[in-house]
């Protein structure tokens, strides 16, 4: 799935607390790893998010990160699904300079790639784009010849593939993490 | 019945079984104090410096196998704290700290005595909390307590503002369970992985036991001797380790690496297989990685799995906790006798013994610490400080049991042996206990003498002074070409005269003859007693094993 072998995608399930990505982020630094992107938000837990890392780094190193994450206290799990099939999906908002007369051509790339223009402006087009980090390249090299006043970029989110046993892409079981939202001590194996 | 936040950490303490909190009090954290003058059972150990409260904590927490509290008011009495909770989060100590904060409505604002330390120690914490709501306080001692003394141990520092103390308004509820559902510390070793160590094990003909620190912590050093005994396996210890097989055993073939013994760090050069129990292949164990124990296939047992294949691969990584782990090991490892392999870790020794003290008419620091372990029998706790008198210490002191050796192992902190030789006597006040410093490290932390006075903390001083910063002062000697740039201490003051204005006695010694009369003077006196050893200037540590270097560079004696 990734572009580059070195890159590995990791999935973390954690706490919602303050302090959680000051910690996470904390740990990267301390320890040298290299976030090529990271991606928060809520999970299907009340009070638990969920992380999309892309980590840089070999066997060994991407090992190093995913302990040392599943040794920070809030952290509940760690996955590295790289070798997993995955749906891994990015947004980008792109900001592309277009005047009257560039304006049509920009349009074209941007439904050929099934992208949507949010905002037009005198002299500018701002596009919204999903999909894997492939595309939003593609999209990006093809644009850039107009111009490119602003991008941004969310970082990847990612989950593996429908599976069979109805699990998580953490690999829990659906009633894995029931009993953390009503106080009692977590039950399911590390 | 409604309780104050404060009143609710003291609470939870007692349920936590603590005894003794090592602290000092400022603005933000005095409402825990006003509550705690009314606790008679919380015995408060005033220090003079902080760093001592964190220290005298961790000491207390090693000569115990429990958790050592401190606490300290905002900002500089919490950073103070901070080298001292490093040096727990280094060696996996049990402590928690409980640091007063200003008041939640002036968090944020650079108020007079704030500092982010939840902040600060997040590098050096196992785990820490700012406590924002009275009802938060006891989940989060329970919390803290639990994370700090079950798997690998570490210390968490507890931060509350100084008006969730005050907060009146809450029932003291003491939660029966923790609720962390990100934290499961293993106990038992997946069999897959039992069965293939003990495969390794079975089949190695030249197999050594690495027996660290993990092994003091998880109280398993009678299975690891059970194990050595059954397969006759040579047992080598870290620093830490030291205490974990006594001294004297047949098996023990002494520590290794930088300083350690020449046999020692041969054997490991030698061997076929490492069995590494609860230690962390730390750099001045192994040297340059890549020509540590050539020969040798890797088990390594550790409670953290971070540490498996972190700096050595493994070929049998366990994961587990050594005292589970060592039983089903033992069931499994046969009976052994490695005839050759054992006469020839002797034959290593003979030939490479541990350096005899030079008879040269002068006191060397080497002689004292024989002395020391003469007069000792391996029966006291020896606190050392960080430096050439830490090694010495290493090399001629004897252990008869466990957790008698305690040391600044991983973050080597200086000044460590005066307030951790204080929390140790009063963890093991049926122990003597040796505070054994040289004269730099002893000059960071002495200020604590009036701690040991104060609460007659019955810790014998012994100063190795040899005026200078003796192991740095060793590398200038071998690596900086003898530029001996801010080394030198012109300046100490008399530690005799120190000691009487402390009130304790103070025994000057500078010959050998008068070395082994002061030990005992000091010994049979009662209360503290300091003894500065007036030791010879420039006398090197050997062996030694340049930093990122292999046995192959190996110095094992002095230069003749």
């Amino acid at each position: 799935m990734s572009l580059d072998e070195n890159l590995h995608t990791i999935i973390a399930l954690v706490e919602d607390r303050p302090g959680v990505l000051t910690r996470i982020a904390s740990m990267f630094r301390r320890r040298g790893f290299n976030i090529a992107s990271l991606a928060v938000g809520r999970s299907e837990k009340p009070g638990l998010s969920r992380m999309t890392f892309v980590v840089e780094g070999d066997e060994a190193t991407v090992n190093q990160v995913t302990k040392q994450l599943d040794k920070l206290i809030e952290v509940i799990r760690v996955t590295d699904i790289t070798e997993q099939e995955i749906i891994a999906r990015e947004l980008a908002l792109i900001k592309v300079h277009a005047t009257a007369a560039s304006r049509s051509e920009v349009i074209q790339i941007v439904q050929l790639f099934r992208a949507k223009i949010v905002d037009v402006g005198a002299q500018s087009l701002v596009i919204e784009t999903t999909g894997d980090e492939g595309k939003i390249n593609a999209l990006h090299d093809l644009l850039e010849p107009f111009g490119i006043i602003e991008m941004l970029r969310t970082g990847l989110v990612a989950m593996v593939r429908g599976q069979a046993d109805g699990r998580t892409s953490d690999g829990a079981g659906l009633e894995a993490f029931s009993h953390t939202a009503n106080g009692h001590q977590y039950g399911a194996g590390s | 019945m409604e309780l104050s936040g404060a009143e609710i950490v003291c609470e939870s303490l007692l349920k936590e079984g603590v005894e003794v909190i090592f602290g000092l009090p400022g603005g933000a954290v005095l409402p825990l104090y006003g509550a705690l003058s009314k606790y008679p059972d919380l015995r408060h150990v005033l220090v003079r410096h902080e760093q001592a409260a964190a220290m005298a904590a961790d000491g207390y927490a090693r000569s115990t196998g429990r958790v050592g509290v401190c606490s300290a008011t905002s900002g500089p009495g919490a950073t103070n704290l901070v080298t001292g909770i490093a040096s727990a989060q280094m060696d996996s100590i049990p402590i928690v700290a409980i640091t007063g904060q200003v008041p939640r409505a002036a968090i944020g604002r650079d108020a007079f005595q704030e500092t982010d330390v939840t902040g600060i120690t997040l590098p050096i914490t196992k785990h820490n909390y700012l406590v924002m709501n009275v009802s938060d306080i006891a989940p989060a001692i329970k919390e803290a307590f639990h994370i700090a003394r079950s798997g690998r141990p570490g210390p968490v520092l507890v931060d509350i503002p100084k008006d969730v103390l005050l907060d009146e308004r809450t029932e003291f509820v003491w939660p029966d369970s923790v609720n962390l559902p990100g934290y499961n510390p293993p106990g038992e070793a997946p069999q897959d992985q039992i069965d293939r160590a003990a495969e390794l094990i079975n089949q190695a003909e030249r197999p050594v036991i690495l027996a660290g620190h993990g092994l003091l912590i998880s109280h398993a050093y009678k299975e690891m001797q059970q194990l050595a005994e059954k397969a006759q396996i040579p047992v080598i210890t870290t620093l830490l380790g030291i205490s974990s097989l006594p001294t004297d055993h047949y098996l023990n073939v002494g520590f290794p690496g930088m300083h350690g013994q020449a046999y020692s760090s041969l054997t490991i050069d030698k061997a076929d297989l490492l069995i590494a129990l609860g230690m962390r292949f730390d750099d001045r164990v192994t040297g340059r990685i890549k020509d540590f124990a050539p020969n040798a296939k890797v088990v390594h047992v550790d409670i953290d799995p971070s540490e498996l294949n972190k700096n050595v691969k493994a070929d049998a990584p366990v994961l587990g906790d050594l005292k589970p782990v060592l039983n089903q090991l033992l069931e499994k490892v046969e009976s052994n006798v490695h005839i050759d392999w054992l006469k020839y870790v002797d034959a290593l020794r003979a030939e490479h013994p541990l350096n005899e003290v030079p008879q040269t008419g002068e006191l060397l620091p080497q002689y004292v610490l024989t002395q020391l372990a003469q007069a000792t029998q391996g029966d006291s706790i020896v606190v050392t400080g960080v430096g050439q008198h830490q090694m010495w210490a290493a090399q001629y002191c004897r252990f008869r049991e466990p957790n008698t050796l305690i040391t600044s192992g991983g973050l080597g902190s200086m000044g460590f042996e005066v307030p951790a030789a204080l929390g140790a006597k009063m963890g093991r006040p049926d122990k003597v206990v040796w505070s054994v410093a040289g004269d730099g490290g002893f000059q960071m932390t002495m200020c604590d003498l009036a701690t040991a006075v104060e609460n007659n903390i019955d810790v014998k001083f012994a100063i190795l002074n040899n005026g200078t910063l003796g192991m740095v002062h060793q590398w200038q000697d071998l690596f900086y070409e003898r530029d001996y740039f801010s080394t030198v201490y012109s300046g100490n003051p008399d530690f005799v005269k120190l000691a009487e204005a402390y009130g304790i006695s103070g025994i000057r010694v500078t010959s050998q003859e008068e070395v082994a009369g002061a030990i005992q003077q000091a010994i049979e006196t009662p209360g503290p007693v300091l003894l500065d050893f007036v030791v010879k200037r420039g006398e090197n540590v050997y062996p030694m094993i340049p930093a990122g270097e292999s046995i192959h560079e190996m110095m094992e004696r002095p230069p003749a």
